[in-house]
């Protein structure tokens, strides 16, 4: 709302004054920063080359692919995952209910290092899935230190933040609408295809978006896993200790960022149009 | 409910169930780990505080450090952040919206790449590379969004303008209506964003991993550190440990999302 004519028109230079330390905070320390970065990418031996290396080097592209492709993995089962439960929750109030919501969230604080311990208790060497396919007989189940390890923690650390969207998007919906489709003859399956899905399309696009950028970025589940995970931010991080290849680490670091706030803000874009559309 | 709990229902529990257990089972393997003397052998061994003691002893100034980047944080982006969402929610046109946007990069982009990017810009001022405030940075950086969104989500559900209005009409100058109107209004606000923040600064790790040096480890790094050189019993301590200080946070910040929907659906109430 735009400020109305009189006596409050005067407070420009006192709200100017108010963004300003923000404003310096964030200028000294995120934009001037971001822009030397950019500049040190393009310093190195491959000159402003180096920012086509992510595609041109197969290493480099290898570990990009396998990136996205352990952050699209995990979006879609954590999508999935805390749907079914997220929906259930809200929808049923039963006894333990609260308690069962609590669980769900404990872990939405841990550091990518703490989830990668937690996956090391269930599937690493002296981990309880081991234990128990022991004991069932059938050789000894870890797989922590892999792809599959670091997929199982992504979806450990997103599924407390999705599911907390889709509860508050859940509570929005009409349960009305669901109701009006059952007595018209539509199956569970169809109510949930044609009802539920569709009013939490918004919600889901959303929180997807920040789940995949998540995983595309993080660092810390790989770093306690193992370092041979071949992640994008493992690789740059690589790059800039153990090859002291600064250049190539911004350049890298650069992209990836880039990739990351695209996938964001075209998600919102999507999930920003389909309200409209839905309004 | 008019609903009858068939077959549904219970298929649904069980995966609920279900998932909570992927998601608590390896605490409470941990916790246990953490208190037993031998992990490998099993809880058979016997309990013990020694993997805690020695947890204490090796890293106790991780946490204090922690502790204090972490309040250090929250001063800065209640400096910071409050009036920047005030100023946000009073212009809300397209330069608004484009700094809404910028600051939070930050959190959008990986933090990998922002603790780079402070590392080439800064990195050459030694005596500021290795003080605990060059952390400090990237945790305000990665923080203040949360305090902006938080305190604006107040500012925009309340009628700011016929209360400002109000006040201007008796006479209230500007810092006044700042100071008298509109903070104690977003209270609620600053609480859920300050409880965020301290919590997601103390678990910060991707920025930090690189902007520590040997003597300003904080938590998280020092977590890593255990898991990858120290026995898994000591690695599960310090887990216990860092459980310790998060939880009355989590209650925190749980207890307090819950009325505040309720406080949004009628504002006269508060």
């Amino acid at each position: 709302m735009p400020a109305k004519p009189g006596k409050m028109q005067r407070d420009t230079p006192m709200l100017v004054a108010l963004m300003l330390p923000a404003g310096i905070f964030f200028a000294a320390f995120f934009l001037l920063p971001m822009v030397r970065l950019f500049l040190i990418g393009g310093s190195g031996t491959l000159g402003w080359a180096a920012y086509a290396t992510i595609v041109t080097n197969a290493n480099y592209f290898g570990s990009l692919l396998a990136t996205l492709g352990v952050a699209a993995a995990t979006t879609a089962a954590t999508l999935v995952i805390s749907g079914i439960a997220g929906v259930f929750l809200q929808r049923h109030k039963f006894p333990g209910n609260a308690a069962l919501v609590a669980m769900l969230t404990f872990p939405l604080a841990f550091p990518g290092v703490v989830v990668g311990f937690m996956v090391i208790m269930l599937a690493g060497r002296q981990g309880l899935l081991g234990d128990i396919s022991q004991m069932l007989g059938a050789d000894k189940l870890v797989f922590a230190y892999s792809m599959a390890g670091l997929f199982t923690g992504y979806v450990y650390f997103s599924i407390p933040r999705v599911i907390l969207t889709v509860m508050a998007a859940t509570e929005k919906l009409d349960p009305k609408l669901e109701e009006a489709a059952r007595s018209l003859g539509a199956s569970p399956l169809g109510v949930v295809l044609d009802v539920i899905i569709p009013g939490l399309k918004p919600a889901f696009l959303s929180s997807g978006a920040i789940c995949f950028a998540t995983a595309v970025g993080a660092f810390g589940t790989a770093f306690t896993l193992a370092t041979r995970i071949n992640v994008l931010p493992m690789t740059i991080y690589t790059e800039f200790t153990l090859s002291a290849n600064i250049a190539m680490a911004a350049a890298l670091s650069f992209v990836l960022g880039a990739v990351t706030w695209a996938v964001l803000a075209l998600a919102r874009t999507a999930a920003g149009s389909s309200v409209a559309a839905a309004g | 409910m008019a609903q009858k709990r068939g077959i549904l229902f219970w298929l649904q529990l069980g995966f609920t169930l279900l998932v909570c257990a992927f998601l608590i089972v390896p605490v409470i393997l941990s916790i246990l780990a953490g208190v037993t003397n031998n992990y490998f052998t099993g809880l058979s061994s016997g309990f013990t505080l020694r993997w805690v003691g020695q947890v204490w002893a090796g890293y106790s100034d991780t946490i204090f450090r922690s502790i204090g980047i972490a309040l250090a944080c929250l001063v800065c982006t209640l400096l910071l952040g409050i009036p920047a969402a005030y100023v946000l929610a009073k212009r809300q046109n397209a330069l608004a919206r484009a700094i809404e946007e910028l600051m939070v990069m930050p959190v959008a982009i990986p933090g990998l790449a922002t603790a780079l990017a402070l590392i080439v810009a800064y990195g050459g001022l030694s005596g500021f590379r290795t003080s605990w405030t060059f952390i400090l940075v990237g945790h305000v950086l990665f923080t203040l969004p949360f305090m902006v969104r938080s305190v604006l989500a107040v500012l925009s559900a309340i009628d700011l303008q016929t209360l400002e209005e109000g006040a201007a009409s008796l006479g209230a100058g500007f810092w006044t209506r700042f100071f008298t109107v509109v903070l104690p209004n977003c209270r609620n606000g600053i609480l859920a964003g300050a409880l965020m923040v301290v919590t997601l600064s103390v678990g910060e790790f991707n920025m930090t991993w690189l902007l520590h040096t040997p003597l300003t480890k904080t938590l998280p790094v020092g977590l890593a550190d255990a898991y990858a050189s120290l026995r898994l019993e000591v690695g599960s301590a310090y887990t216990l440990v860092f459980f310790l200080m998060i939880v009355p946070l989590l209650i925190a910040l749980q207890w307090f999302s819950r009325p505040r929907r309720q406080v949004h659906a009628k504002p006269e109430s508060e």
